[in-house]
């Protein structure tokens, strides 16, 4: 994805070029990958999410931004039932995976989440070699043979843009050897090698430096082509640089998230409807 | 004229820099004091056992008449350790895997808790006193290693649980959240992620706790036997027999127990050398045991998350 | 770039597997860490039916255990009997107390020095000492104490007055050696574990740093400090070897710290091995093996009660 000059952190947001807005907003009107419909998220008896209702079009990057702490990443969460290992909490309403409802009585969460991956916001590679990151989830999954494992490791880590940087020690060197651009982009692999069908990534940019971001970014874009990408980022130009759709979260009074408002890209940072929404892209508030 | 402004008269800032001196010192005191009366203990077994430790003091027999040798106790002391290890190890392990990624806060979750803390409190003579009833009168077994390696484990099993448990809380959240993303089940989660992360700091306790069941002995007199041994014929592969000492079932008087029957039954007149002998042997071993899980928790703390 | 090997994956909504269902994993690992409660019940099982054969067996009555007369093989001598438990029980009330009183100075200032004086190479020499302390067996402390303590105690303390060799005062000296780096540690945990924040306010204030220890870190560390100390002397009161070969042995009432004594554990000990099992002799020794577990019991729900109740705000 080439764009006009390089971004740098402080320019204003940068319009998509017209070409890409087409085709994502064909791609995600032709499918819709996630759904929530009333989504509430309890903390024990207090509400940290209220009433979400929203839609993610597959091939594509859909951003969630918002002032922190107003539970983009609970949302984010509840995609792959990661808000299960917190004790206390407590998801109400659907949440559709190519329309199966995940939270189903007989759904079990290892299923949801081998179809939907999660990358950290800090990098969290295994002390294992590069090689056995990348081939822990198939192998967890089952896959035994060699040469499958090989060729799902080698084709994630090209696709994860981390090849030409590992191809000769991949198999020996220690994950933890890596720099924090690289580790995040092997986490990446690692994901991928699960062949999920979402990836949600938690703000995964927030702990490296600018060219390991943009790096990430550029990734981020090709991988659109494969898989369906919800990223939650309170980078306000990273997610107009990358994302096609977004969504913005704030808080109420009652202390609960809600979702202000969802659409294009473009029409949310250069003309959304809502005041709220005016208010927080021009950096009145947050 | 400018006046003072200092909330204190100078006599009594003077007292407060003096006594912070003065406990300066006191405290210096006591810590080089007590290094120095540890220092002054290995020392003086060492220099005690000088004459008469040799090769074979270690590996001879007990003698009637000479000085003699500590080879079969020292056996005992090493097979009752092994044996204690291998008992308690793997269901310590397994507790507190328990403990530590299934339990909550439940109600038998907190009976174990207390039922560990309370085991531990239990004087060992008390724990003796149990093995004596269980595992020598109950079971006929009179004294065996088996015995004594079962009263041992009474509270090693706890000790071990515990370390296990603190050792897999010390896993960071993320390491576990990182594969529990990837769509795998909480077993597999622990089997290949967090036990392995958890695996130095067990291993250090291990080897730190097997340092204390070496040196144990109150336990044992009452399970294991005070009788020294005079000879072991370790061409006997028989485990069933008692006199064999591979068997789980031969009297097995430890290094430690030893010591203490030297002490009040000791009728020789080599009782001196032959006790401060083996006490070097014992002060010897519990320091190769600490720094030995020290240098080890070192190593292997660099090399699991350090650079491969 | 299409990849030939893909993951064979069914529909999300599935029925559990047998495996899922029962969870093998969390089935077994319950079990080996419940075997902790079966051994509390069998400890309790089997001391407390053999603490209570000499009532029940023998039919020895509670006043002649329940009282200050030990003289358990004179009913061939005199005709009278007793087994009174009492001296013991004061004893090792006796050594636990004084050497709680000789090693807290001590445990609690090496302590402080650890967490507030020292320099990193000191705590580097300290902190492994501490754990060698720590593992050096009882045996080897009694033994220590019988060839080097008792004699010193007697050559150059005597002619003060009083001689002084097995006794109430080497049994509580070499437990507070044994007990100095339990308390210690204890002790150093609670020190550091007071917030930085709260010695920086000090500090700014234009402190010396003892004062800021005296005056801040300690009462703030208190509740932990005592904690260390009550484990200490809990560890005092279960020490059997050590304490057996230093303190004298003598069945008496403890009066003069000077003379020598015995005590729960250092009584069983030395008869058990003596004394013929069915014999009200052996059965009192059960008994008073009943009350060191009942003791040790009582001590860690005691404890558990005053932490619990420090907690609520």
């Amino acid at each position: 994805m080439s764009v006009a000059g390089p971004p740098t952190l402080t320019s204003p947001p940068i319009p998509i070029p017209a070409v890409t807005r087409e085709q994502a907003q064909a791609a995600s009107a032709s499918e819709v990958k996630l759904r929530a419909r009333g989504l509430n998220v309890y903390y024990g008896p207090r509400r940290a999410v209220r009433d979400i209702d929203l839609e993610v079009g597959a091939n594509a990057i859909t951003a969630f931004i918002g002032p922190s702490g107003c539970g983009k990443s609970t949302i984010l969460r509840c995609f792959d039932r990661m808000n299960d290992l917190i004790p206390g909490a407590r998801v109400e309403g659907e949440i559709l995976l190519n329309g199966e409802d995940i939270n189903a009585k007989d759904v079990l969460p290892v299923e949801v989440r081998r179809r939907v991956g999660l990358v950290f916001q800090r990098p969290n590679p295994f002390p294992m070699t590069i090689y056995d990151n990348v081939a822990y989830g198939p192998r967890r999954h089952g896959v035994k043979d060699r040469k499958v494992l090989d060729e799902i490791v080698e084709n994630s880590i090209r696709r994860a843009a981390l090849w030409d940087e590992v191809k000769d020690d991949y198999r020996r060197k220690s994950g933890l050897s890596l720099s924090g651009g690289q580790q995040q982009r092997l986490c990446i692999a690692r994901t991928l090698a699960t062949e999920p069908d979402v990836i949600l990534m938690d703000e995964p940019c927030s702990a490296l430096d600018p060219i390991a971001t943009l790096k990430i970014e550029d990734l981020m874009s090709e991988l659109r082509e494969r898989y369906t990408i919800v990223i939650v980022t309170h980078n306000m130009q990273q997610a107009a640089r990358v994302s096609d759709r977004t969504a913005f979260f704030t808080l109420g009074e009652d202390r609960a998230g809600f979702l202000v408002e969802m659409g294009a890209t473009s029409e949310i940072f250069t003309n959304p409807r809502e005041q709220l929404t005016e208010d927080y892209v021009s950096g009145r508030f947050g | 004229m400018s006046q003072t402004t200092s909330t204190k008269s100078t006599g009594a800032m003077r007292r407060t820099l003096y006594a912070d001196r003065v406990a300066t010192g006191v405290l210096w005191a006591i810590g080089i004091l007590v290094v120095l009366i540890l220092g002054a203990i290995i020392v003086h077994f060492l220099l005690a056992s000088i004459g008469t430790m040799s090769p074979s003091f270690l590996f001879g027999d007990p003698s009637d008449t000479t000085v003699g040798g500590i080879g079969p106790v020292l056996w005992n002391s090493v097979y009752v350790l092994v044996l204690t290890l291998l008992i308690t190890v793997p269901l310590g392990l397994l507790g507190g895997i328990y403990m530590a990624e299934y339990a909550g806060q439940g109600r038998i979750p907190n009976l174990i808790r207390l039922s560990q803390e309370l085991i531990s409190s239990v004087p060992s003579i008390v724990v003796g006193l149990f093995g004596l009833a269980l595992f020598v009168n109950a079971t006929h077994w009179s004294f065996t290693a088996l015995g004594g390696a079962l009263a041992l484990s009474v509270f090693n099993l706890p000790l071990l649980t515990r370390l296990t448990e603190q050792a897999l809380r010390a896993v960071p959240r993320d390491e576990r959240d990182g594969s529990l993303a990837l769509g795998t089940t909480k077993w597999q989660t622990i089997r290949h992620v967090a036990l392995p992360l958890a695996i130095p700091g067990i291993l250090t306790g291990v080897i730190l706790t097997a340092g204390r069941i070496f040196g144990e002995a109150a336990a044992l007199i009452f399970t294991a036997g005070v009788a020294t041994p005079s000879h072991y014929d370790f061409a006997n592969f028989n485990l069933a027999d008692p006199r064999s000492p591979w068997s789980p079932f031969h009297s097995a008087t430890t290094l430690a127990v030893y010591i203490w029957a030297q002490n009040s039954e000791g009728l020789g007149q080599f009782v001196r050398q032959i006790a401060d002998s083996s006490a070097a042997v014992l002060v010897v071993m519990v320091l190769i045991f600490n720094l030995g899980a020290r240098g080890l928790g070192r190593v292997l703390q660099r090399r699991a998350t350090g650079v491969s | 770039m299409a990849a030939t090997a893909t993951i064979e994956r069914g529909p999300i909504d599935r029925v559990m597997t047998l495996r899922e269902r029962i969870d093998p994993a969390r089935r077994i690992t319950l079990m080996a860490s419940a075997i902790v409660l079966l051994l509390v019940l069998l400890l309790l099982v089997f001391i407390g039916l053999n603490g209570v054969q000499i009532f029940t067996s023998s039919g020895i009555p509670f006043a002649a255990v329940f009282n200050t007369q030990w003289l358990p093989g004179d009913q061939f001598v005199s005709g009278e009997v007793s087994f009174g438990i009492f001296p013991f029980i004061a004893g090792t009330l006796g050594v636990m107390f004084v050497a709680a009183l000789i090693a807290t100075p001590l445990s609690v200032g090496l302590a402080i020095y650890m967490a507030e004086v020292a320099p990193r190479w000191a705590r580097s020499i300290t902190q492994p000492s501490m754990e060698v302390f720590v593992g050096i067996p009882s045996v080897v402390w009694g033994w220590l104490g019988i060839t080097v303590l008792v004699p010193f105690l007697s050559h150059n303390l005597a002619g003060i007055g009083f001689t002084l060799g097995f006794s109430w005062f080497a049994g509580s000296l070499v437990l507070a050696l044994m007990i100095l780096p339990t308390i210690t540690s204890i002790a150093y945990d609670a020190i550091t574990s007071v917030p930085a924040e709260m010695r920086g306010a000090s500090v700014a204030l234009g402190t010396t740093r003892w004062q800021t220890i005296r005056h801040v870190v300690i009462p703030a560390a208190l509740g932990g400090i005592a904690t260390a100390v009550v484990l200490g002397m809990m560890r005092a009161a279960g020490e059997a070897l050590a304490v057996q070969m230093v303190i004298g042995n003598r069945p008496v009432m403890p009066t003069s710290i000077t003379q020598p004594l015995t005590t729960l554990t250092a009584q069983i000990t030395l008869d058990m091995g003596n004394t013929v099992g069915g014999t009200p002799w052996n059965q009192v020794l059960w008994t008073m093996g009943l009350v060191l577990l009942l003791i040790s019991f009582g001590f860690v729900l005691l404890v558990r009660r005053l932490s619990r109740s420090r907690q609520v705000p």
